[in-house]
């Protein structure tokens, strides 16, 4: 973990959806960017006037910056994707475990499962595994067509995409399971809300995975066990010992 | 040079900054943020007999200019502590340990305390009456001046080292609490522990806390914490110290909650903010206190108390 600063560069600041924002971060020095080291980690951001950080996946990250999905979920997401040019946000990166993209975890066809805005740091993972000479295939899966975002950019890395939308406006009706379950047997490295998480891991054909929680957190670096939830093997702390859980240990 | 040391009870801390309990695990995650050679002390996670899971989640939630906690005494219990944290505390850390020990019976209060006699490092007992006692239908020991001295009166006969009550703030008249301590022989006493509130989310009309309340902490408590060390070292202050704690965040805080009447001071929910919270409260108290006229921090001790 390191204590970053890091310039919210306005306009570098996209809107994606009527609440989902794309933000663009610069470091004010190369070791800044350098704490991020594994696809799937968190970045905490303190915000003025709110007393505990918020915790935001990193979607990609360079030398230099830090690429962020943010969606308005209520006070302080509604503020940091509105705060003023240039504004310099005090940030704590490195946070978490994040995914574990080694061949020999899991196999040749891995498949990346986010739902909404539980894509994020699936972008930044299907890179580096690209980079690797991986061929993951990804399974989008949102609200509706309005709700989409980022799909660009992930058929710009290069790999089959699959989308899914509750209201059949964009790709499949349906949700991602109702693509996941035609599949042959597969490796799946899910983010997204906790019922998605649940359906998928419960799938026969999901033969094994890596599986991104969350939880609200106070620290974010493993001193409170605010965030902690039960495990096969006892009690693990979402910030510290995940957020990534692999297949085995999780219990619902 | 401003001299930083200060005595609490007999044992020798070497500034009055203490990272306090619950927001410090055993010392390991901020072993890697900062050396805990620079802090006069610790206090360590709430510890029971037996390992506790905690409570389901949400366990947290934020206020103004603070936070709720309902982590639910998450621990791994007595004997993981003494086994596997102890050994690698004293490979963290030189200076004495504060042990928070908890309990939900007067006997479990005992036996943790008893426990912890061998323990060399740990030179200073903090026990957190904060809890519901079992033998009586779950009301807390710290809610009532009879049992708070109940088991200040267990652990005084089955520990072999000084005593610190840390009292609750959820009560009437802390002062009446501080005196059944102090009569049964509390060695000191550390206050305040978080103060109980919820909240509710308006979407799902929920508490949003799974154990619907949880303690609150942080700079929205410090003017309560002030205001209670204060009224308990009228009450005890000439006889015992007192630790003072609750949304303490700067340098400035510090020496208020000593002017108050405390002896040194514990930082919480402001090291969850900001993980260089303590450091950056030692390295700016000489300049706090040089700015008081004291070459010895230990001089601001009640010092709002006396003179005009
Ligand atoms: C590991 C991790 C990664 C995340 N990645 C992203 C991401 O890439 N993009 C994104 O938009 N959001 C992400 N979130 C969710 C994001 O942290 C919350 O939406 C945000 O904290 C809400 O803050 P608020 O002030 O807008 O909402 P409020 O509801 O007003 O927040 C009040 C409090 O609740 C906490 N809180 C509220 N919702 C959540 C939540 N879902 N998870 C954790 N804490 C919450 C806040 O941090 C704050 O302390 C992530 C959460 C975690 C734990
Ligand atoms: C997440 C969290 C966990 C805590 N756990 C304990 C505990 O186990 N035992 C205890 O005596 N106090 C516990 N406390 C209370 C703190 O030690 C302290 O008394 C209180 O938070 C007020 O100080 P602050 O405002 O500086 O945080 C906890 C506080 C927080 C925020
Ligand atoms: S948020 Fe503090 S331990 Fe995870």
């Amino acid at each position: 973990m390191r204590q970053c600063t890091f310039i919210l560069e306005r306009r570098r600041v996209k809107q994606l959806t009527h609440d989902t924002w794309e933000l663009v971060l610069m470091a004010l020095n190369s070791q800044d960017a350098a704490a991020v080291n594994a696809p799937g980690q968190f970045v905490n951001i303190a915000l003025p006037g709110k007393f505990l950080r918020r915790p935001i996946s990193v979607c990609d990250w360079g030398k230099y910056h830090l690429t962020l999905l943010v969606k308005e979920a209520g006070e302080g997401t509604k503020e940091l994707v509105r705060l003023p040019p240039e504004t310099e946000l005090d940030v704590l990166a490195g946070l978490g475990n994040g995914f574990d993209f080694a061949p020999e975890t899991m196999g040749p066809a891995p498949v990346l499962v986010g739902g909404g805005i539980g894509i994020a740091p699936l972008y930044g993972l299907a890179k580096r595994m690209l980079e690797n000479g991986q061929s993951p295939r990804a399974v989008l899966g949102f609200r509706s067509k309005a709700d989409s975002f980022y799909l660009e950019e992930f058929t710009a890395l290069g790999l089959p995409l699959t989308v899914a939308t509750e209201d059949g406006s964009l790709g499949t009706k349906g949700f991602v399971t109702d693509v996941l379950k035609e599949l042959p047997d597969c490796y799946v490295l899910a983010c997204g809300p906790t019922p998605m998480l649940k359906a998928v891991h419960g799938l026969p054909n999901v033969t094994g995975g890596q599986f991104s929680f969350e939880a609200r957190m106070a620290c974010g670096f493993g001193a409170c066990v605010g965030c902690t939830i039960q495990m096969a093997d006892g009690p693990k702390r979402v910030c510290k010992d995940g957020p990534v859980f692999r297949k085995e240990e999780i219990l619902w | 040079m401003v001299d930083l040391s200060v005595s609490l009870a007999g044992v020798t801390l070497k500034n009055p900054i203490i990272p306090a309990s619950g927001t410090f695990g055993y010392g390991r995650e901020f072993a890697e943020i900062y050396d805990l050679n620079i802090l006069g002390s610790f206090s360590w996670k709430g510890t029971t007999r037996d390992p506790r899971p905690g409570n389901s989640q949400p366990r947290i939630a934020e206020t103004a200019a603070g936070m709720l906690n309902a982590v639910g005494l998450q621990n791994p219990g007595m004997e993981a502590v003494l086994r596997e944290e102890v050994p690698n505390i004293a490979k963290l850390f030189r200076g004495p340990v504060i042990a928070n020990v908890c309990g939900f019976s007067l006997e479990e209060y005992a036996e943790n305390c008893a426990r912890l006699n061998d323990a060399e490092q740990v030179r200073i007992l903090e026990v957190n009456i904060s809890c519901p006692n079992v033998h009586a239908g779950g009301k807390n020991f710290g809610s009532d001046p009879q049992s708070a001295a109940a088991v200040t009166r267990a652990v005084r006969a089955a520990a072999k080292k000084p005593v610190f009550m840390k009292l609750s703030p959820n009560v009437t008249d802390i002062a009446e609490i501080a005196k059944a301590c102090e009569a049964e022989g509390a060695d000191g006493l550390c206050l305040i522990n978080t103060l109980l509130g919820m909240r509710i989310d308006l979407n799902t009309r929920r508490p949003l806390l799974a154990n619907r309340t949880g303690g609150l902490s942080g700079p929205a408590v410090f003017p309560v914490a002030v205001r209670m060390v204060w009224d308990v070292y009228e009450a005890v202050g000439e006889k015992i110290p007192i630790i003072g704690c609750g949304g303490v965040s700067s340098a400035e805080d510090a020496a208020e909650m000593m002017l108050a009447g405390a002896s040194a001071v514990e930082v919480g929910a402001a090291s969850l903010r900001d993980p260089w919270a303590c450091k950056k409260i030692i390295e700016d108290l000489p300049a706090v206190c040089e700015r008081l006229g004291v070459s010895k921090i230990s001089e601001l001790t009640g010092g709002a108390h006396h003179g005009a």
